[in-house]
């Protein structure tokens, strides 16, 4: 994006080292968005190894039949400990918690987040509620064994630790509706002069339909996980069917906030992708307005198709032919975005470096995943896949072949920016490799086993299957292989000085305008937008449309 | 909002900004409470009758007077933000003083209430309400749940208007620079209007 001001600040130091308080309290008393957006990273790469080890381990029992490495109950805290990690700790908040607040100031020209003191506070509330979630682990009953979705009535009998656990997933929730309410504020008072809706770059615009989504479908999901709470120190009895409740209420209140929670997930990731697709195809994005239009769609559609979840619970015909209808209309501004992608490659000089490589990998898996997702809004198919490794599958090809991929490829690309340092590309591409085979392997194998029958949640399977869970577990290993690959080449980088000039890819959004890593400030002037954003103009080089 | 020490923060002090985000903040509220009045609405479709006797069982008259007592707060609220725009700081801080005193007092209320009502054993879970219709337990445990968020709410607000009465007195709230006690007004008036339904829904409905 071309701009009247010069923005670079020469001389000032960049956000590492001017900082007037020293050592760890520089980091733990920071209101400085790029800070505080590297302590949310190095956060959730944690939780992301921890909840990746367990994943492994509950592969590694399926490795043969009978108990191979654990006992049922397990198993059963495994899956349920995975579920809570991977999804509060890592996909939901990962992208607008860590690349939302280091780049969103920067992308829209601001100097922070509208309120950088609340900002502070929702990673402290963050740490807060993820300390609680691991505190519940080792203390009352034992780890929670409840799957991630806390299903009643089972989360008010069992004797293990739900309310801790529960308290914990609450606090996070309340952390993400103060990053919301602040990249709201922050979008609508502080873009740069000149930058109207429409010149404003497509990431920022996700976090904006991201950030909606959070502000309204949250407080439903802290009401029924203290409703929970409340059933199981008070047994006020609204979800319990001995004093009169109804379970179904609980699971309609749950996925009327954890569908959205779905589109709180990909959104943020299908933004980074729209970053990263015009940088490396060297042309300006196909259908800009299409993509922002998009967005708001599925924030808005997908607000209102969480009963998908429930056709085998028991609902009305007429509802359940109604949420299948929205469930299959959700689909198409997503395809609008695969679609815009894919056109923007066309006649693109395209360049495939790592960034580029876990993007386009995240074209192919996430549309395997929504795909897939349309298997299951149909009703009779639903019937037969619910409850089976098909689910899995299939949501494992959206979290993590969509989110998952698309949070490294915004890593890669954004990692020059933030720590002023190269990774090692060849290392990246082969990590990259062995990610995306492990994965198919992995997930694709899950998908034909679900098609096949095998149910969700066991820690055993039948004989029928065992080939089946074999080519998967072999598929975790060489994934896992290439995600460890990429952490230490990405910790490796970190250590190796040299220079990084402010733009190393050839991109046109504002924050390739300022040096790598940031000045304090980010801009010594603030910039103004006179050009839509991905305008192209490479000297020499007539721009391809 | 960003007057800090940190050598990054520039002071800047966005009216409107700080405005919205306490909207957006008012909304998460409603719908926090959305969830409980979707139960409500639920469950007392399914048992009208019962609903409707449980809820004769409440004291109206203290209902009421709680009301009163909870609009007079939001009106000496909104008496003490115009006290404060007109530089008047005695009165504002008599006016924020008052709806913190009627803050208390509405807590006080509610609590000989639900004391009364536990001494009656009708409470969650106890022998007296599990010998009644189903209907009526949820209407108790629900009565519990929602006055009783309500209830915290007030407790917060109290604790909020409290500081911002202290932040009177040394002057950090003046008339060129008061959001933050219109931002607290903001929050006591969804307290309070979110108490205007629990009254018809509660003590009226019988």
């Amino acid at each position: 994006m071309s701009t009247q001001a010069a923005t670079v600040a020469h001389g000032e130091p960049n956000f590492y080292a001017g900082s007037a308080r020293k050592g760890i309290a520089s980091w733990l008393f920071t209101t400085d968005h790029k800070r505080i957006g590297i302590m949310y990273l190095a956060a959730m790469l944690t939780f992301f190894l921890v909840g990746m080890t367990i994943g492994v381990l509950m592969r590694l029992e399926h490795l043969t039949m009978g108990p191979t490495i654990m006992k049922p109950t397990t198993y059963n805290a495994l899956f349920t400990l995975h579920g809570v990690i991977m999804i509060f700790l890592f996909v939901i908040p990962g992208l607008p918690a860590v690349f939302g607040n280091f780049m969103l100031p920067i992308m829209i020209g601001a100097k922070d987040v509208a309120f950088p003191r609340l900002n502070l506070l929702s990673w402290y509330l963050f740490m807060a509620g993820a300390t609680i979630a691991i505190t519940s682990l080792f203390t009352g009953g034992g780890p929670p064994d409840t799957g991630w979705s806390f299903y009643v009535p089972y989360s008010v009998t069992t004797g293990t630790n739900v309310t801790m656990a529960v308290l914990g997933a609450f606090v996070i929730g309340f952390s993400s509706i103060l990053t919301g309410m602040n990249f709201i504020t922050t979008i609508h008072r502080l873009r740069a002069q000149g930058m109207n809706w429409m010149r404003m770059p497509l990431f920022p615009w996700a976090l904006y339909a991201t950030a909606w989504v959070q502000v309204l479908a949250t407080p439903i999901l802290g009401i029924t996980l203290l409703l929970v709470i409340l059933e199981r120190v008070f047994h006020l009895g609204i979800f319990d069917p001995r004093i009169g409740g109804d379970p179904i209420l609980y699971q309609h209140l749950f996925w009327t906030y954890s569908h959205p929670a779905v589109y709180i997930m990909i959104i943020p990731a299908m933004g980074a992708i729209s970053e990263i697709i015009p940088t490396f195809a060297h042309r300006t994005i196909f259908g800009y307005k299409a993509i922002v239009m998009s967005s708001m769609a599925i924030a808005g559609v997908g607000s209102l198709v969480w009963a998908h979840h429930m056709f085998t619970s028991g609902m009305s015909e007429t509802s359940i032919v109604i949420f299948s209808l929205l469930t299959f209309l959700v689909a198409i501004p997503s395809a609008i975005k695969i679609f815009n992608w894919v056109a923007t490659l066309y006649k693109g000089s395209v360049e495939l470096r790592a960034p580029m490589l876990y993007a386009l990998g995240f074209i192919f898996l996430f549309s395997i995943g929504g795909l897939t997702g349309l298997f299951q809004g149909a009703l009779a198919i639903n019937v037969h896949i619910h409850d089976t490794y098909f689910i899995v599958g299939h949501f494992h090809y959206v979290m993590f072949g969509g989110t998952g991929f698309a949070f490294f490829a915004a890593l890669h690309y954004w990692y020059p920016k933030m720590f002023g340092r190269r990774y090692n590309e060849k290392s990246a591409v082969v990590a990259f490799i062995h990610i995306f085979v492990g994965f198919n392997m992995l997930y694709f194998g899950m998908l034909v086993l679900g098609m096949k029958g095998m149910p969700r949640r066991y820690y055993d399977h039948l004989p029928q299957f065992h080939a089946g869970h074999i080519h998967a577990t072999i598929g975790s290993w060489i994934m896992v292989a290439g995600l460890l690959m990429m952490i230490v080449n990405l910790v490796r980088g970190l250590f190796r000085k040299v220079e990084v000039p402010a733009n190393p890819w050839g991109g046109v959004t504002l924050e390739w305008t300022i040096p790598s890593p940031p000045p304090v400030e980010n801009f010594d002037v603030l910039p103004v937008i006179t050009e839509p954003p991905y305008t192209f103009n490479p000297p020499g080089k007539e721009q391809a449309r | 909002m960003s007057a800090e020490a940190d050598s990054h923060a520039t002071p800047h002090r966005d009216y409107i900004g700080a405005k919205l985000g306490m909207w957006i903040f008012v909304f998460t509220e409603l719908i926090l409470f959305g969830g409980l009045f979707v139960a409500y609405g639920m469950y007392r479709s399914m048992h009208p009758h019962d609903f409707h006797k449980a809820a004769g069982e409440l004291n109206v008259r203290l209902g009421v007077t709680n009301t009163v007592v909870l609009l007079t707060s939001s009106l000496t609220m909104v008496l003490s933000i115009v006290a404060v725009r007109l530089q008047r700081k005695g009165q504002a801080m008599l006016f924020l003083g008052s709806t913190v005193v009627l803050g208390c007092v509405f807590l006080f209320n509610k609590f000989f209430e639900w004391k009364a009502k536990i001494h009656h054993g009708l409470y969650p879970g106890s022998e007296h309400l599990m010998a009644r219709p189903p209907g009526e337990r949820l209407f108790f445990g629900l009565y519990y749940g929602m006055t009783g968020l309500h209830g915290l709410h007030v407790t917060v607000g109290v604790v909020l208007l409290s500081v911002m009465f202290a932040l009177l007195r040394r002057d950090k709230i003046r008339h060129d620079d008061f959001v933050k006690l219109e931002n607290s007004g903001l929050y006591w008036h969804l307290v309070d209007i979110i108490w205007i339904f629990l009254l018809p829904l509660f003590y009226l409905a019988a």
